[in-house]
């Protein structure tokens, strides 16, 4: 206001004088009962718990060019924007609990209104803030917070961030904001139809380049009736961006393979030492997967009450007791049923299934039927782009989990006395007896080392799927067919059935659906074992003389 | 753990662990069991171990609480009642075997339960046979009406096309393109398909619709969510509409919540995610993302307000959650109640015939009424999810609206009425004015 005044003042001097008394006095009187100005006006719009009313608010406060508005729509979008209907007041809560008066930003005298509540947001609030707040933020002092910005005009392709932006990209000295602000003032000129041409034809090289999935989106948006340059240009840039994708599709299903790939492998390698070494087929494999993740559960439970500080390390504190847990049921099971049915697989299938029954059964008696939420730590969520791939940081943590679990098995299988002695009663049962190993004590440890594998997979398994009662359920097929078709008793076999599985399942999915793929892939190991039935390493070993 | 010290335990053979397994489960029914004679049974028939645990369960214990609050009052009738609890174990031919036992051996009087539509089909034989009553409390695919069974789930048009019409509308953000995700069994494949026809009735062109069903328990979801992505990013607002059931929920939100995909870009509408699901889960990436029901938690009632506090006063849980599927318990088993004492019996015809016409409040500030096709009145509400968990009412029907059995949307359903009342059929047909076939 005084600008504009003072602007007056220079051409009418005299009438520029009387309007700036007449202003003076608007402010003084208004001063008195409310404040004026459009920010102050769009406040009591908050108070009506209407989205719409709230809508038209938010498009105030954004074009009123006050210091306050950044803040409160921050607020809003939080959710730690409040209001009393009763009293018609709006509060913002900081960070640390206080409040604000959001028309003056000070700090809130006087007790809290009783009937305060949140304003409420829903999707089209949400996204006309995050474009309110893209323009308002674009000079901010963080970089990533300009970044983001930038991200959300190039989103909402608002016409009117246009002027913020050109001042931001003046100012601009980061070299990957300025690109960001680039790309957003090209697709503010793409969505104005009354953009010149060659102004267009720029802007498309520029989208072009940037080469992804709303790229796409947004050349897709260009209208038919566009002049021909720039729809020649806009093809042009479609196909470039097209092949780039699809040959990122490729590198990406070789990933999610890899990925499904590691988690099958993490949950069949204990299954591996049970039934590919010892030959028990053991039903109840699934259910040591659950304990392992039910043991996180708890780990989790006792460091939010108690020792909230050490959330990100609840992992690594589940990883050995879950080890622990499930190997340690895993050797009761071996001492008290399976050692009476060694060469009685089918026996020994319905007694194990039987346990899984019973260890499910206890397990929601324990816990209750429903999910519980195991939180992943702040190192295991999100994701970033590699190229034109989103890798999600759980996934990739998995690969690595399971390539440690594997290399470490190995060396003890090949390195300790224990594998040394596991080795030897497998292959030969009563020579190994002969030589003074106690059979039936490493049977018992091998029963708890795989238990116990299984337990520390269902660490990890408990980040990415739902740690129920039914959880093991899920795996036990799928674990079976890694083993059988690796060749039983062979890690190295379990390793590559289990990625080769996972690779061709995400190869197949995108053509023949999530249904029909798995289909597929069962018909291709009933056909394979047909074939080759020791699987794709056999090993001479104690399961195929039984 | 401890209930199964039980001299049948203690030989650990594959059999007896599996008997000790179901006498576990079963020791709740068998408590409740020990009163006089002189009551009214009432069978719970809801799986309490197996898949469908994790939400029939809660279910179990809704029909128990109702009796208990029902027996404070003085009962039915001069009667206390007696629930009578078997575990048909999420195994949809034990469900018929289970009905059998409860109408023939324990004699009840009606009974509560199913949830998947594949067990409330394996006992429909029962229930015609024996002529019982089974009141089914989950919403489903419509496309059935049954004389011994009464509805009180939603029908597609009381959840699924509201949802649509809600995302369409401006507020819901002015969608054009569909992806119809669903586990792959009848009910998501009835819903989508009433879904199709009803957004090409729209004028939803082919091309904007992507249809996709995973198997049950499906958990690694990169491959659809990548595609969800891409398929979303053609330059029209594009939302997921979500008949996902169970367990697989949960890994297809974190995988989402990962990927980034936010609410604002694409939202996700289920129709299967209820507060039960999302207590497993971490909300706060899934903020904004919606589910369709007649019912939710946070909504402000007083009527609510009090079941949450006497339900968790029963449960002696002060965050168990509530849901919708245990609100169509709660309206159907004050509807039975009321039909019995109306009837002065609880003779099946008698409370089969009085039935149609009864009232009675849902949790939601309304009153539910039973029509003649067997279906109720209730208000479709679209809920947001918050961070706690709970969900945000952000758009409601006004008024109630009336459960249609038979879509309008799919050509073979749409001639088709049902109506126990002056037609005495489940489905006739107006044109042919013939009630097509058994009743089936």
């Amino acid at each position: 206001m005084p600008g504009v005044v003072i602007n007056m003042r220079g051409l009418f001097d005299r009438i520029g004088i009387l309007l700036l008394f007449a202003v003076l006095i608007a402010v003084g009187t208004s001063a008195s009962n409310a404040l004026a100005g459009p920010y102050e006006d769009a406040l009591p719009g908050f108070t009506a718990d209407s989205f719409s009313d709230t809508a038209d608010s938010v498009d105030k406060v954004a074009g009123s060019g006050s210091a306050l508005a950044a803040p409160l729509l921050q607020a809003l979008k939080d959710q730690r924007l409040q209001f009393s209907s009763a009293e018609k007041k709006v509060l913002i809560k900081t960070a640390d609990g206080k409040l604000l008066d959001a028309a003056t930003g000070q700090p809130f005298a006087g007790s809290p209104p009783a009937d305060l509540s949140n304003v409420r947001l829903n999707n089209r609030l949400r996204n006309l803030l995050d474009a309110a707040l893209g323009s308002l933020t674009l000079m901010a002092a963080d970089p990533n917070k300009r970044h983001d910005a930038a991200q959300s005009v190039f989103k909402s392709r608002d016409g009117a961030a246009l002027p913020a932006l050109e001042k931001a990209l003046a100012a601009e000295q980061n070299a990957g904001v300025k690109k960001a602000l680039m790309e957003a003032k090209a697709a503010i000129i793409i969505a104005t139809a009354a953009a010149p041409t060659a102004d267009k034809i720029a802007a498309i090289g520029v989208i072009r380049d940037r080469g992804d999935q709303d790229s796409m989106a947004l050349l897709q948006m260009i209208p038919a009736d566009a002049p021909p340059e720039v729809i020649t240009a806009a093809a042009d840039a479609k196909a470039k961006i097209e092949r780039n994708l699809t040959l990122w599709a490729t590198v990406q299903n070789l990933w999610y393979g890899l990925s499904l790939g590691s988690v099958l492998l993490l949950a069949a390698i204990g299954l591996a030492i049970t039934f590919g070494v010892m030959g028990v087929i053991n039903m109840a494999h699934g259910e040591m997967v659950m304990l392992g993740a039910y043991t996180t559960f708890v780990v989790q439970e006792v460091i939010r009450t108690s020792y909230p500080g050490l959330f990100d390390y609840s992992l690594a504190i589940a990883l050995p007791l879950a080890f622990i847990v499930a190997g340690a049921v895993g050797i009761a099971i071996e001492r008290s049923v399976i050692r009476f049915l060694y060469g009685r697989p089918l026996e020994t299938l319905l007694a194990t299934w039987g346990i899984s029954l019973v260890l499910q059964q206890a397990v929601r008696a324990a816990f209750g039927p429903t999910n519980k939420e195991v939180g992943n730590p702040s190192w295991m969520s999100g994701a970033f782009d590699l190229g034109g791939i989103l890798i999600t940081y759980n996934r990739l943590w998995i690969i690595v989990f399971t390539g440690i679990v594997f290399v470490a098995l190995l060396g003890m299988l090949r390195f300790t006395r224990l594998g040394l002695e596991m080795r030897a009663v497998t292959q030969n049962r009563s020579m190994a007896a002969a030589v003074g190993i106690r059979t039936a004590r490493i049977d018992a440890l091998t029963f708890g080392l795989g238990s116990g594998i299984a337990g520390i997979a269902g660490v990890a398994l408990s980040q990415i799927d739902n740690v129920s009662p039914n959880l093991g359920q899920g795996y036990i097929i799928d674990s079976f067919m890694v083993v059988v078709f690796g060749g039983v008793g062979n890690l190295w076999g379990t390793l590559v059935g289990a990625l080769t599985l996972g690779i061709a399942n995400k190869f197949l999915e995108p053509f023949a659906g999530a249904v029909l793929g798995k289909i597929a892939v069962l018909v291709f190991i009933i056909l394979f074992i047909q074939k080759r039935p020791r699987g794709m390493f056999a090993l001479k070993g104690r399961a195929i003389e039984a | 753990m401890n209930n199964s010290v039980h001299p049948a335990a203690t030989r650990p053979t594959a059999r007896k662990w599996l008997a000790a397994a179901a006498g576990l489960a079963m020791t709740a029914g068998a408590i409740s069991s020990a009163s006089a004679q002189d009551t009214i049974k009432v069978g719970v028939l809801h799986s309490l171990s197996g898949t469908m645990a994790i939400s029939e369960t809660t279910l179990k214990d809704t029909v128990l609480f109702m009796i208990d609050e029902q027996n404070k009052k003085g009962g039915v009738l001069g009667k206390k009642l007696e629930a009578v609890v078997v575990d048909p174990a999420s195994n949809w031919p034990l469900f018929a075997e289970k009905a059998r036992e409860l109408i023939a051996k324990d004699k009840v009087s009606v009974v509560f339960g199913c949830w998947t539509s594949v067990s409330r089909k394996s006992v429909l034989p029962v229930f015609k046979e024996l002529n019982s009553i089974l009141f089914y409390p989950v919403q489903y695919e419509g496309e059935e009406s049954e004389r011994n069974v009464f509805y009180t789930g939603a029908a597609p048009n009381q959840q699924a096309i509201p949802a649509v019409d809600y995302l369409m509308s401006k507020d819901g953000g002015d969608v054009k393109r569909w992806v119809l995700a669903g586990t792959d069994y009848v009910y998501p494949r009835t819903t989508n398909k009433i879904l199709e026809a009803y957004l090409k009735s729209k004028g939803v062109a082919d091309a904007d619709i992507m249809v996709n069903y995973t198997p049950f328990g499906h958990a690694d979801w990169q491959t659809i969510v990548s595609d969800i992505k891409k398929f979303g990013s053609a330059g029209k607002k594009t939302a997921v509409v979500s008949t996902i059931n169970g367990d697989a929920n949960v890994p297809f939100y974190k995988e989402l919540g990962n990927q980034g995909i936010k609410a604002t870009d694409i939202p996700v509408v289920a129709f299967s995610v209820g507060e039960e699901e999302l207590a497993g889960l971490d909300t706060k990436p899934l903020v904004g993302h919606l589910a369709a029901w007649n019912y939710f938690q946070s909504v402000k009632d007083p009527a609510n307000a009090k079941f949450i506090k006497d339900w968790q006063a029963f449960t002696k849980n002060p965050k168990r959650v509530t849901n919708d599927p245990m609100e169509a318990t709660v309206i159907g088993f004050n509807m039975w109640v009321k039909a019995v004492e109306k009837a002065g019996t609880v003779n099946a015809d008698k409370v089969i015939d009085t039935l149609p016409g009864i009232e009675a409040p849902n949790l939601t500030g309304g009153v539910s009424k039973m029509l003649p096709n067997h279906h109720i009145t209730k208000p479709v509400l679209v809920g947001e999810i918050r961070g706690d968990g709970q969900l945000d009412v952000v758009w409601q029907t006004k008024g109630l609206v009336p459960g249609d059995a038979w879509t309008d949307f799919l050509p073979g359903s749409k001639d088709l009425e049902a109506d126990w009342v002056t037609l005495k059929c489940g489905n006739y047909n107006t044109v042919t004015k013939k009630c097509g076939g058994s009743g089936s």
